[in-house]
């Protein structure tokens, strides 16, 4: 404890040495300014957290990944105090590295999805997203039609050429002509708000990052914010991602959130056992999404929302592991993956069990 | 360093003289710098939360005005190249004013950008050296070179050609040798840093419409219409209140460069309208969302038929040399209203529409907020203040109303 805290006090002098030194000796002192200038909520929380070296630390941190051992170390003891002092309550920051030879893969059973949304809640829960004004969601359960085929018979043999020697049913001009065509998802509801689930009229089918081994947005990422670690899952530097959105933009699958305003994450419901590239609370104007849990799966334990699924649609497991769950689901089972010609080559895989 | 130091002091002193009107102009432009700067405030410290953007419309009216910047930027070349290609001598001398435009255009989309972004206090991240760009990879890495690029090379030949003129040396034998290099590249960049925006959208594959190989000759044919309008404007106002000679065979040339690219521009969108609808494919669902509306959300289908409107008109009123020689009425107008169609059609219909349906199957609209409003006000405030003050430096050594050689010759050779 003691020794961190003296590293804690050295930060601010030891970043000077870091690559930025010469941005450091231009404008710390109108950097210091901008800071509390941008971030006037971070400045107030620091009130009650007297050392605004935090931030100005924070700020000239360069991306964790390219950190040497002794300046993450330095990181993550800030961000312990920082979170502590704002949360009151001992706060963990773990840097556990990703697991060698292990490419981790996610199967869900959409026969056996209920709907209920308990992986919704566990994921927020869990990974300290804003719950209020606006709760953050990385899960989104589609709620869609069984039977969902994109016309109505009613309308068949409505539209031009009403009659031809062919019959009736030729080249519409109208009727189903102008209906939305081609896209599964066009009749799924996200937003149900029922008492009872499951609907025998639906079936349900949860979306979440998938976790793409030719990620889109990693590619579009202008500062490397976002990248994908040696397990094969995606994940966001916060501290490094400058709010440009253009992951958002091109990620297929809808899989990111971005904090548009403060989060507002409670003291009490904060979860204090995180990891820097999981579920560490988030600041304002930065990018987010699922990380299959890096604070639990990077110590073997599994997702928050496989373990919470009541029904055991959800399998987690290394994908080059042929005794893992996930890979027997893959052999036996009937595997599709979402959204294929997006041509991702997601690593999460919908079975029909 | 002395002739530098009075060049500078001249031409501010120049920029900041003049009637009631220029001063009601620029009091106009205060009060909606004054209003923004609050609105800004409030952005800064809040986030963009207090813009109407979502998860599911992640591009806010700050990135659509930036593109819409970068046409106006790309098609000033328009104005620089005849002097320098084709050796127009009535354009020659005006080629400064089309750099001023591309020069204050991408320093206005430059600042769209930082109002775009989460964490602008990072903005530091993408230089290189001191943070990181993820370079060749991401397109937006690809935009910031050439935007940032296309700046200094127009902020050079602005200062350089206002300078020579101010000291009376600009004989093509006193120039220096860099200097048309540098000239004819900002030349070739100003397509370039257009082509690179258009890219920036159709590279994802989230928002169909955009991955259209239309894309950029859609922009480059918008740029070549919504440019010369502002320049034709800037160039009318110029002839009737300063002294500065514009001859009618330039604003012809520019009226015909407009013409053209609306009809380009009409021929792009048929050909994008037919590709999707006759196959009707999940590609054209967003394109006939922002037609017919889907299930009673038809926020854009007014703005779109009233842009197509405007465009088809525009190019049909164009066809008739009454309205191209109608200078001081019909010209003017049919300008303002390019330039308003294509200003709202990056928003309304390239923009917002683009990204319903979402990968999820989601219908959404935008509705800009009060905030967003005014810092978008605000941005073009600030720009055209610029615009205002530049051009009427510019026209005062171009005119020969500001020179040095009232100061003495040991100056002169001193600098
Ligand atoms: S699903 Fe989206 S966020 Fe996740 S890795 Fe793929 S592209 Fe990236
Ligand atoms: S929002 Fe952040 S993670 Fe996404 S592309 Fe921009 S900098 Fe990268």
């Amino acid at each position: 404890m003691s020794e961190e805290k003296n590293e804690k006090m050295q930060d601010a002098d030891e970043v000077v040495q870091g690559r930025r030194d010469f941005l450091k000796h231009v404008c710390t002192s109108s950097a210091a300014a901008l800071v509390a200038a941008t971030t006037p909520s971070e400045a107030v929380d620091n009130a009650s957290n007297p050392d605004a070296d935090v931030t100005v630390a924070e700020f000239f941190q360069g991306h964790f990944l390219l950190m040497s051992e002794e300046e993450k170390l330095q990181a993550i003891a800030r961000l312990e105090k920082r979170y502590s002092a704002q949360y009151s309550k001992k706060t963990t920051v773990s840097n556990a590295p990703a697991p060698d030879g292990v490419l981790f893969g996610y199967a869900l059973d959409i026969s056996k999805c209920i709907g209920c949304r308990r992986c919704v809640h566990a994921c927020v829960k869990e990974n300290n997203q804003s719950r209020n004004d606006p709760e953050v969601q990385w899960i989104q359960v589609m709620k869609m039609p069984k039977g969902n085929i994109a016309f109505t018979a009613d309308q068949l043999d409505k539209g031009y050429p009403e009659k031809s020697e062919f019959g009736d049913y030729g080249v519409q001009v109208g009727g189903n002509a102008y209906k939305t065509a081609g896209l599964s998802t066009e009749d799924a509801q996200n937003y149900y708000n029922d008492e009872l689930v499951p609907d025998k009229d639906f079936f349900y089918m949860p979306v979440q990052c998938q976790q793409c081994e030719k990620p889109p947005c990693v590619k579009a990422c202008p500062v490397r914010a976002t990248f994908r670690d040696h397990a094969g899952v995606v994940l966001i530097d916060y501290n490094w991602c400058i709010g440009c959105r253009m992951c958002q933009l091109a990620c297929p699958y809808h899989a990111r959130r971005f904090n548009w305003g403060e989060p507002h994450l409670p003291a009490e419901e904060m979860n204090p056992k995180t990891h820097y590239f999981g579920n560490r609370p988030r600041m304002r104007g930065v990018m987010e999404k699922c990380t299959f849990c890096a604070q639990r799966t990077r110590e073997g334990r599994n997702p928050a929302c496989q373990e919470v699924c009541p029904v055991g649609a959800r399998k987690f497991g290394n994908l080059l592991d042929p005794d893992s769950d996930v890979r027997r689901v893959l052999a036996t089972k009937r595997v599709f993956r979402f959204k294929e010609e997006a041509g991702t080559y997601p690593k999460f895989f919908y079975y029909i069990g | 360093m002395k002739t530098a130091l009075s060049f500078a002091m001249d031409f501010g002193a120049y920029a900041i003289k003049g009637g009631t009107k220029y001063y009601a102009w620029l009091l106009f432009l205060a009060f909606f710098i004054l209003v923004g700067s609050y609105t800004a405030y409030i952005q800064f410290t809040q986030g963009l939360i207090v813009t109407g953007a979502t998860d599911q419309i992640t591009l806010e009216s700050f990135f659509a005005s930036f593109v819409f910047t970068a046409h106006v930027a790309a098609a000033a070349v328009l104005v620089v190249a005849p002097g320098y290609l084709y050796h127009r001598k009535d354009m020659k001398e005006l080629a400064v004013i089309g750099e001023i435009v591309a020069m204050v255009f991408v320093a206005t989309g430059i600042t769209f950008v930082l109002f775009h972004m989460g964490r602008p206090d990072r903005t530091w991240h993408i230089i290189p050296g001191l943070g990181y760009m993820n370079f060749p990879n991401s397109m937006l890495a690809y935009d910031t070179i050439v935007l940032n690029v296309y700046l200094i090379l127009n902020s050079i030949g602005v200062v350089y050609i206002l300078y020579k003129k101010y000291i009376g040396k600009f004989e093509a034998k006193q120039l220096a040798i860099w200097f048309r290099p540098i000239v004819f590249l900002a030349i070739a960049w100003g397509p370039l840093i257009h082509i690179v925006t258009a890219f920036v959208l159709a590279s994802n594959a989230r928002v169909g419409t955009w991955a259209t190989a239309v894309l950029p000759f859609a922009f480059l044919s918008m740029a070549g219409a919504s440019g010369p309008a502002l320049i034709v404007l800037i160039f009318l106002l110029l002839r009737k209140c300063t002294k500065l000679e514009i001859n009618d065979s330039v604003i012809n040339l520019m009226t015909t460069i407009i013409a053209w690219s609306l009809g380009i521009i009409i021929l792009v969108f048929a050909a994008e309208i037919f590709t999707l609808l006759y196959p009707g494919t999940e590609h054209a669902d967003s394109l006939r969302y922002i037609m017919f509306g889907h299930n009673g959300l038809n926020h854009y289908v007014l703005w779109f038929w009233g842009v197509i409107l405007a465009l088809v008109g525009s190019f049909a009123a164009l066809l008739f040399s009454k309205v191209r020689h109608s200078y001081d009425r019909w010209l003017p107008l049919v300008c303002v209203v390019v330039f308003v169609a294509i200003l709202m059609e990056k928003p309304m219909v390239l923009v917002f529409p683009a990204f319903s349906p979402t990968p999820l199957g989601e219908y959404t609209e935008y509705h800009v907020t009060m905030i967003e409003f005014f810092n978008v006000l605000f941005v073009w405030a600030i720009g055209f203040l610029s615009l205002t003050l530049i051009l009427k430096g510019a026209i005062g050594i171009l005119t020969g109303e500001v020179r040095h050689d009232k100061s003495s010759a040991a100056s002169q050779s001193g600098a």
